[in-house]
């Protein structure tokens, strides 16, 4: 039976092929007899070896990650869209690999019986389906064939470069023959592109670019007004649809280019119908920050910007196991990030109706703000912005609060879980003028109590993520100016930074979580790491040191400002270090913030070195509570 | 009646519970229930006058959503608001060959059997149905019922740091989970809504201590 449900299936399905294809008519009946199905995070669609069921899946949302068994690398990630267990159409036999749901997931499941006609049908739709399926069967190189189907992806895996297919670009600027020099920089410059094809009915008869305007045009060879023609370089060199990362590598040496034209049959008497720059290449290999970077600032959409963050997790994996140094690793990372941040908010800005009415700062509060977030987890920002006149007030914030609600909701669409305590921009109470900021915190600083230390410790370690700096200065100064008129809130801080829960009993055997769904993990942020991160915000404010907000950083500044304490505060920096890389290991590991170890993936030498960080955290908390004594304030 | 249970009734007595009634139709698992989630447009918010012009409802099993199992019925009414047609547009001649109330309500009555009813805020829901049922001379609703507005709650961390409303819309839940609001305000667009954030609820309710079907009407 029709319905509002089947209309909204129809209205997805159309938008990917093999359904594209179809008439809407058909793709409507087909709607009717779909079964939607919910997937937690790490559930079986189907086994290996388990007999086939009767349908196949489109991932509505979410992911699948399709692998030979249950241990072995993932051979594809199905996302929204895409389309996977097919062979019960095509072949009478069991799965001959397993599916399982990489996040939470959306599928549709389409019956065999109903689709097998439209598939013997349309012959666009057979063909599709047939190749679909040879591309997410067992294999090995399966990788190389997901540009074509699953759209534009950053490969990660360097393993088999000379195997896998180069995505290109399929956007063509070109102009023609008559254009002038002048007009074709102008396009370039307008699509952001180092290169423009000169084409005449479809095919490509030259290129120009940035090199030859620059020898040709800028040097005073050649006025402005030079026809395309006379300036491009020709014949072009041009290359068929189907070739891998290598080959493409190799072209571009052999003829000391940096752009490919992509033509249907390889030759220059075929239409052009893609273009490839060193640049997409760079990406294809992806383990090069820089080119990850400009891919992020190059992004238009938030789900580009998701498909990076796939490559910088890559990068991160790669840094892990290469044992670069963790101050390097996530500063890098932290980079990274920080610019699919910045990116995600020029988007977002650009897209609203009118400019902020005026200057504001986006913060980037708690792990995110001491740059020490390397994995997704969740979002904690804030907003403020420069105090305005009364009349102006709602308006002005009503303006911010929108803004903010669509950053949050771009943020999530990239990847950063929303947070659960609300604790972002979208919410009014963290979307403030700076006067009610300054409020907000004076009121922290004056009434303290349990809540209020908590608010402070998260708040206390933002970072200017995007925006005016000036702001978030002036923010600093005023915060340092009333702690120090207020020296009661240190001992708040301090009770509030030694309540942590210990990481060990009284034999010295890892504390485990008693209950919930971590029963018997070890807690890793609440026991270990943030004892740390919480001493070294009393110490660092204490000594009213701006800007520093790393929690390994501060110790490094504190082992610098206090000598007689360096070796502890180096060997606090060094194990928050070690910690940081344990949970991003086990995270990367799980994929997930990592915040819960399963002790018994550990080896005894990691157990060791994870306990012996335990004994600077002791030492710290020490020092902490004689310096913070109450009476030895007051 | 053994010796453990009685011990057991005999507690829940204690702490003015009663056992008997929440056991009642509800053994089984969560996978293997047939819940019925199910959304109403109607004319108005007033029990007595205001008019049912259209249940969604759809069955949900298994973590499964079969469409073709699920049912949506315009009904025919004589009563009709023009204020709330804005929100809902459903205008008064728009579908051909409506049933009229009573065998709406019969191919509802029989679409549902005894599954468990979810909807956001059931109460509503199931007053307008009881009022209409009440109207035809059947009896009232005896199935269990589940409500996503109060199950959500159960999700939101308990800390100092968040501010929880006394009620949360489907629109909130829609944008917290990140469910595309098309269709929203029409009865089988919002159940479908329902559904997932149901569904959602359930998963994140999974890592509380001692999760089952009986423990969510508890919550």
């Amino acid at each position: 039976m029709k319905n509002t449900i089947s209309q909204r299936v129809a209205d997805f399905l159309k938008n990917f092929p093999p359904f594209s294809f179809l008439k809407q008519m058909d793709l409507e009946i087909i709607s009717e007899q779909i079964t939607i199905i919910y997937k937690e995070k790490d559930s079986v669609v189907f086994a290996l070896n388990e007999e086939t069921h009767e349908c196949f899946y489109v991932v509505h949302k979410g992911a699948v990650a399709l692998r030979a068994d249950q241990h072995s690398d993932i051979m594809d990630m199905c996302d929204e869209g895409d389309i996977f267990g097919l062979r019960p159409l095509i072949a009478n036999e069991n799965y001959k690999m397993e599916a399982r749901a990489y996040e939470e997931t959306i599928l549709y499941a389409i019956p065999i019986n109903v689709f097998r006609p439209y598939a013997l049908e349309k012959k666009a739709v057979g063909n599709f389906l047939i190749e679909s399926f040879a591309s997410n069967t067992l294999n090995p190189f399966s990788k190389s064939h997901r540009g074509k189907l699953y759209g534009e992806e950053i490969e990660a895996d360097t393993k088999l470069l000379d195997l896998q297919e180069v995505k290109y670009s399929k956007k063509i600027i070109s102009c023609s023959s008559s254009t002038t020099a002048k007009e074709a920089a102008e396009i370039m410059l307008n699509k952001n592109v180092g290169a423009i094809l000169v084409v005449e009915n479809s095919l490509p008869i030259g290129i120009i670019t940035d090199k030859d305007l620059r020898n040709k045009i800028v040097t005073g060879a050649f006025p402005i007004t030079t026809l395309a023609s006379e300036i491009m370089t020709a014949p072009v060199i041009t290359y068929p649809t189907k070739m891998t990362i290598t080959q493409a590598q190799m072209a571009m040496m052999k003829s000391d280019i940096s752009h490919l034209c992509i033509t249907v049959d390889g030759t220059i008497n075929s239409k052009a119908v893609g273009m490839l720059s060193k640049h997409d290449v760079m990406v294809s290999i992806g383990n090069n920050p820089a080119v990850l970077l400009r891919a992020i600032k190059r992004a238009k959409k938030f789900k580009k910007i998701k498909l990076i963050r796939a490559g910088i997790l890559h990068l991160l994996q790669g840094y892990l196991d290469q044992n670069i140094p963790m101050t390097l690793t996530s500063k890098i990372i932290s980079e990274l990030n920080d610019a699919c941040t910045k990116q995600v908010i020029g988007i977002v800005l650009k897209k609203m109706d009118s400019q902020p009415p005026v200057k504001f700062s986006w913060l980037a509060l708690g792990s995110q703000g001491r740059s020490e977030q390397l994995l997704q987890t969740d979002q904690d920002n804030a907003l403020i912005y420069e105090d305005v006149a009364e009349e102006l007030e709602e308006a002005t914030k009503k303006y911010f609060l929108e803004l903010a609600t669509r950053i949050n909701k771009g943020l999530f669409d990239i990847g950063y879980e929303y947070c659960p305590a609300e604790m972002m921009a979208s919410n009014p109470d963290w979307c403030l003028s700076l006067s009610e900021c300054k409020n907000k915190v004076h009121h922290w600083i004056t009434n303290t109590g349990k809540n209020e230390v908590l608010l402070s410790f998260i708040f206390f370690d933002y970072s200017l993520a995007y925006g005016d700096s000036d702001l978030v200065n002036n923010l600093s100064d005023f915060i340092f100016e009333d702690v120090k008129a207020n020296p009661t809130f240190y001992i708040h801080l301090v009770s509030g930074a030694l309540q942590s829960q210990s990481p060990t009993g009284f034999f010295r055997e890892f504390l485990l979580e008693q209950d919930g769904a971590h029963k018997d993990f070890f807690n890793i942020k609440n026991r270990a790491l943030m004892p740390l991160a919480d001493a070294a915000r009393v110490l660092i404010l204490s000594h009213s040191v701006k800007s520093i907000s790393n929690t390994a950083e501060r110790f490094e500044k504190l082992a610098e400002l206090e000598p007689a304490n360096s070796e502890l505060y180096l060997a606090c920096a060094y194990s928050y270090k070690a910690l940081l890389k344990f949970r991003t290991k086990q995270g990367l590991l799980h994929n997930d913030s990592g915040q819960y170890i399963s002790l018994d993936t550990l080896s005894k030498a990691e157990k060791i070195k994870l306990k012996s960080t335990f004994k600077t955290i002791k030492e710290l908390q020490e020092i902490i509570r004689i310096r913070f004594n109450a009476s030895n304030i007051l | 009646m053994n010796f453990l249970t009685k011990i057991n009734t005999f507690l829940l007595e204690l702490l003015g519970k009663s056992d008997t009634s929440l056991d009642d139709g509800i053994q089984g698992n969560i996978d293997s229930t047939r819940f019925v989630v199910l959304d109403t447009e109607t004319t108005g918010f007033d029990y007595e006058n205001d008019r049912i012009l259209c249940i969604g409802a759809i069955v949900l099993q298994n973590y499964r959503i079969p469409i073709q199992e699920s049912l949506e019925v315009y009904i025919q009414q004589e009563h009709y608001n023009k204020a709330t047609a804005q929100i809902h547009g459903i205008l008064r001649e728009s579908v051909l060959n409506r049933p009229n109330e009573l065998e709406g309500l019969q191919q509802f009555i029989d679409f549902l059997g005894d599954s468990i009813i979810v909807a956001h805020h059931t109460f509503f829901d199931i007053s307008m149905i009881n009022k209409a049922l009440e109207r035809n001379g059947l009896p009232k609703l005896k199935n269990k019922t589940l409500d996503t507005a109060n199950l959500y709650k159960k999700t939101l961390l308990y800390s100092p740091l968040l501010v929880r409303k006394e009620s949360y819309t489907l629109d909130e839940l829609a944008d917290k989970f990140d469910i595309s609001k098309k269709d929203r305000h029409t009865a089988m667009g919002d159940a479908y809504i329902t559904a997932i954030a149901f569904l959602k609820i359930l998963n994140k309710l999974k890592e509380k201590k001692g999760f089952s079907l009986q423990q969510l009407f508890k919550y």
